[in-house]
């Protein structure tokens, strides 16, 4: 352990840490926009500036690591008033429309300048237009509202190990994009919607659903596989609006893009919500694989077609043995639930005949 | 007749685009129709060399006999044949294209050390370099010095970057030494970028093996195995002379597995640079090599820590590199016999602007700038005033006229508020207007921001538009405190060199010439006549003797006038393009 003080208080801390951890252990107040403790340090924002004692210019807390006996300065006015004019930098940059962004309200940029009370700003000039939308499905793109923090960059190579986008050109042109400003074609894993601090990237099936006043959070397991991935879901007015997951679970809060954007068939119409009997036979002699027709089946409750499919199974076991009946297990069930149904069609069926639709 | 006969032609990329090609060739033709080979016993040679510095005067050609040299000027194809003819067979030199006395004046004060090849071997020819002690260094440094020895003769040198930041060059190879780890490289920067530099091109161009050889020490030094050299796409010449001195090395044997028959090995790849300025930065430029998008990190960890593919690598720039064989054949002694206290040996520089001789010079640090602009440079273009010296590039500044008895070493111009750079320098004067200056280096740093962080990326943009603002008449009094503010917050807070120094130029020139800013903001005059959106032509009536040649070139049709009577621009229709300003032979237009 070494000894460093931040702000005229001694902290005993591991060493190689970075400044922004030791403080963010300690609950002193640093801000960011471009760092995420799941990701590699960037620098990028500058906004994490600190002054060290016997150093000749700042330096960010984020890529720093602290060393024995060192002395930082976390908050004074000249920090403070570099902070501010890069917030500003950047707002000067921004189409500063929180009154119809989606990201209202969750949104790091409108925080810091909430934060520095920036109301006025020295430094209006140009700002980036672009006015090509991405087609891709799942992810909307507002580029002019990007601040090239990186993360999204990094999380797609870091995390995701997939790469498909990059900040292409130089200078005040720099920019995220795909390959050669196609659309955006890739696994829509939507790690980067959940990283990016402000409204440039947003998933598409949320928007203009509703911004954070009034969401409810749901916190639940997903149910499209294994994993059971926790996540959050987010509803209001008794429909899901955005899915998110936090970053303190066991899988960090990365999802994929069944969980994070596959909410919609919720409140589908042609969802099924009860067991169905089937009432009209299917036709043994026909070749063809056969169409469902919701008319050949009527609902029953849960406790109807249990009791038909415990039926059936005896009198099939009863009259051709054990070994007639196969069971297929499904990668939406847990481990559990597997554990189980393989348990059941050795024990209490007898047979052996189980897979899982993973072999396949 | 048992003559020795050389001739060295500049084909540098300077005396190339003069014609350097076809006058060689030319002289081989003429050599061989005269039947000279055999007429001399000991040959005529014809030598490709690289630039000697002097490139406005191109194609500059020696003629050697028996050690009597005569040096020609401005030589074209055409010229040859009598060169030949009379100088060469009969033994009368062409007077009237002999260089004059201020071609002889441009080199006494400079001191060749690392230019000292250059011009006088033929840069594609292992041999030319071998036969001037070429490969002597490494021999002596493999067969009979340790690396902490090669170290110490550098650090007692005194050498310092040469890409501009001034690190000692002996104390980055012990931490790279020192640095855990068995795989270490070593990287040659040759990604030169500042507008109107060319050191580097030229050194490798007119001696790609000194450079080489340097690499090879560094890496002996060090314990590297592997080089690099990251070289600009946009110098083909330099590239393919680089691939040909490496080729010629490896076959040679000075390159490759088994150095001089020791266990040393070392080989060199050649790296393309696309272009970008910031990859000469050298975590972008690792970055680049690693391939990956060109940006710089953070540093710690410094490079020679952990630096390309993670490994501790060492980054020296193209002169730094070249200096290395002539310190360890002449020793540390020699080398710190040039310079100052803190600055030793010698740097090359760019001389560009309004000095009448522009072109390569090298210098001793420690020389004033007088002695460079007045004694080297010849003086200002017209003998107009001289008003400031910008060194440094785009991140450097500009040096006003009352100082130019400064010594030109790395502390001194930082305290005047410039740099000493890699080697770029700008004559300015009267006719430069400094604002205008600035605008051009940050719309540079602007465009070659990498982007990554937001003082530089959106910060230079906000300092361009303010001095767009000022230049186009639309300047405010708070302009100043803004630029000022801006500048200083951009300097502080950004992530690499590129953006720490980009202000530099808004600074410098803020801090020296403010005048110049407030003309253009209160009173909306350029005083140096640049600016065009300040600028108002009219015609002095006692002058114009109404011949109508303004008339005629002027795009817009904004003058009138009769044949022989005062001629009158139409303010409102004029473009101020300047047009009529040339033409006029009786100075009765007035810009202001």
């Amino acid at each position: 352990m070494i000894k460093v003080k931040i702000d005229g208080k001694e902290y005993r801390v591991k060493p190689g840490i970075t400044i922004l951890q030791v403080a963010r252990e300690n609950d002193i107040y640093i801000p960011t926009l471009c760092d995420d403790p799941r990701l590699e340090p960037y620098g990028g924002c500058r906004l994490c500036i600190v002054q060290i004692k016997g150093m000749p210019r700042p330096v960010t807390a984020c890529t720093t690591p602290v060393t024995d006996g060192m002395e930082i300065t976390t908050t004074n006015e000249y920090i403070e008033g570099l902070r501010k004019t890069i917030v500003e930098l950047i707002l000067s940059d921004h189409p500063n429309d929180c009154m119809v962004c989606e990201k209202a309200g969750d949104c790091s940029l409108q925080e810091l300048a909430y934060f520095y009370g920036i109301r006025t700003n020295p430094y209006y000039g140009e700002r980036r237009r672009y006015t090509t939308k991405d087609n891709n499905p799942f992810i909307e793109r507002d580029m002019e509202k990007c601040i090239l923090c990186g993360k999204c960059v990094r999380v797609c190579s870091e995390v995701q190990g997939v790469g498909a986008i990059e900040i292409a050109y130089r200078g005040f042109t720099a920019k995220v994009t795909p390959p050669f400003e196609k659309d955006l074609n890739c696994e829509f894993c939507g790690q980067c919607v959940s990283i990016c601090p402000t409204g440039a990237l947003m998933g598409k099936s949320s928007l203009g659903k509703g911004r954070q006043k009034d969401v409810k959070k749901i916190e639940t397991v997903c149910p499209y596989c294994g994993c059971g991935c926790n996540m959050t879901l987010h509803v209001l007015r008794n429909e899901v609006i955005r899915v998110s997951s936090r970053p303190d679970n066991f899988h960090e809060g990365w999802l994929c893009v069944k969980g994070r954007f596959g909410f919609e068939f919720i409140n589908s119409p042609d969802r099924l919500k009860r067991p169905l009997i089937r009432v009209k036979p299917r036709d043994k002699n026909s070749k063809e694989l056969p169409v469902p027709d919701l008319n050949d089946f009527r609902e029953a409750s849960w406790d109807e077609a249990l009791d038909l499919i415990a039926n059936k199974l005896r009198e099939i076991k009863d009259k051709y043995g054990p070994d007639a009946i196969a069971g297929l297990s499904s990668a939406r069930c847990t481990n559990e639930e597997n554990y189980i149904f393989q348990k059941f069609f050795r024990a209490v069926i007898g047979t052996n005949n189980i897979d899982h639709c993973a072999r396949y | 007749m048992n003559k020795h006969i050389e001739i060295k032609v500049c084909t540098g990329t300077g005396g190339i685009a003069a014609g350097g090609l076809e006058v060689l060739e030319r002289f081989q033709t003429c050599i061989e129709q005269a039947g000279l080979k055999a007429k001399t016993l000991t040959g005529c040679l014809t030598h490709r060399v690289g630039c000697r510095g002097l490139c406005a005067r191109d194609v500059l050609v020696d003629v050697i006999i028996d050690d009597q040299k005569f040096t020609y000027q401005y030589i074209k194809p055409d010229m040859v044949e009598r060169i030949v003819e009379e100088h060469i067979i009969n033994g009368n030199p062409v007077s009237e294209w002999l260089v004059t006395e201020d071609y002889l004046s441009f080199y006494n004060k400079q001191q060749k050390v690392v230019l000292a090849m250059c011009g006088e071997i033929d840069p594609e020819d292992i041999e030319s370099y071998i036969s001037h002690q070429g490969y002597r260094a490494i021999e002596k440094v493999i067969k009979g010095m340790s690396p902490e020895e090669v170290i110490d003769e550098i650090k007692r040198s005194g050498l310092r970057g040469r890409g501009g930041a001034g690190f000692p060059t002996g104390l980055k190879w012990e931490m790279a030494r020192n640095a855990p780890g068995d795989e270490k490289y070593i990287i040659c920067n040759a990604d030169e970028g500042d507008p109107g530099a060319f050191m580097d091109r030229a050194v490798i161009e007119g001696n790609p093996h000194a450079v080489i050889e340097g690499m090879l020490i560094g890496g002996y030094a060090i314990g590297a195995k592997r080089g690099y050299v990251y070289i600009r796409a946009e110098y083909p010449l330099a590239v393919e002379r680089l691939k040909k001195a490496i080729e010629q090395a490896r076959h040679k044997g000075y390159l490759g597995e088994r150095i001089f028959g020791t266990d040393f090995g070392f080989d060199i790849k050649i790296k393309l640079g696309a272009g970008a300025f910031v990859c000469g930065e050298e975590t972008a430029l690792i970055a680049s090599i690693e391939g990956k998008r060109g940006m710089p990190r953070a540093k710690p960890p410094f490079p020679v820590q952990k630096g390309l593919f993670g490994k501790p690598t060492v980054i020296n720039n193209v002169e730094t590199l070249a200096n290395i064989p002539s310190i360890i054949i002449k020793g540390a002694d020699w080398f710190a016999s040039f310079g100052t206290e803190k600055s030793k040996g010698t740097k090359i520089f760019a001389l560009t602007g309004k000095v009448k001789n522009t072109g390569l010079i090298e210098v001793p640090l420690g020389i004033t700038l007088r002695e460079i602009i007045y004694e080297i440079g010849g003086g200002i273009e017209g003998d107009r005033r001289l008003k400031a010296v910008q060194t440094g590039g785009p991140s450097g500044g500009c040096i006003p006229a009352s100082m130019i008895d400064i010594p030109v070493d790395y502390e001194s111009l930082a305290r005047a508020g410039s740099i000493m750079g890699s080697g770029g320098m700008i004559i300015l004067d009267e006719t430069d207007c400094m604002v205008n200056v600035a605008k051009y280096f940050l719309q540079f740093t602007q465009s070659e921001s990498c982007g990554k962080c937001v003082p530089c990326r959106i910060g230079t943009k906000r300092l361009l538009e303010i001095l767009e603002r000022i230049t186009s008449g639309r300047g405010k009094e708070e302009d100043l405190k803004k630029l000022e503010k801006l500048s200083n917050d951009i300097k502080a807070s950004s992530l690499c060199g590129l953006g720490q120094t980009a202000p530099n130029p808004v600074l410098s020139t803020l801090q020296y010439f403010r005048d110049e800013y407030e003309a253009h903001i209160f009173e909306k005059r350029c005083p140096a006549g640049v600016c065009r959106d300040l600028l108002t032509y009219t015609i002095l009536e006692e002058f114009c003797k109404g011949c109508g040649m303004c008339l005629k070139v002027c795009p817009s049709g904004a003058i009138i006038g009769e044949k022989k009577k005062p001629h009158k621009i139409i303010p409102e229709v004029c473009i101020k393009c300047g047009a009529c300003f040339e033409v006029c032979k009786f100075k009765a237009i007035k810009r202001g």
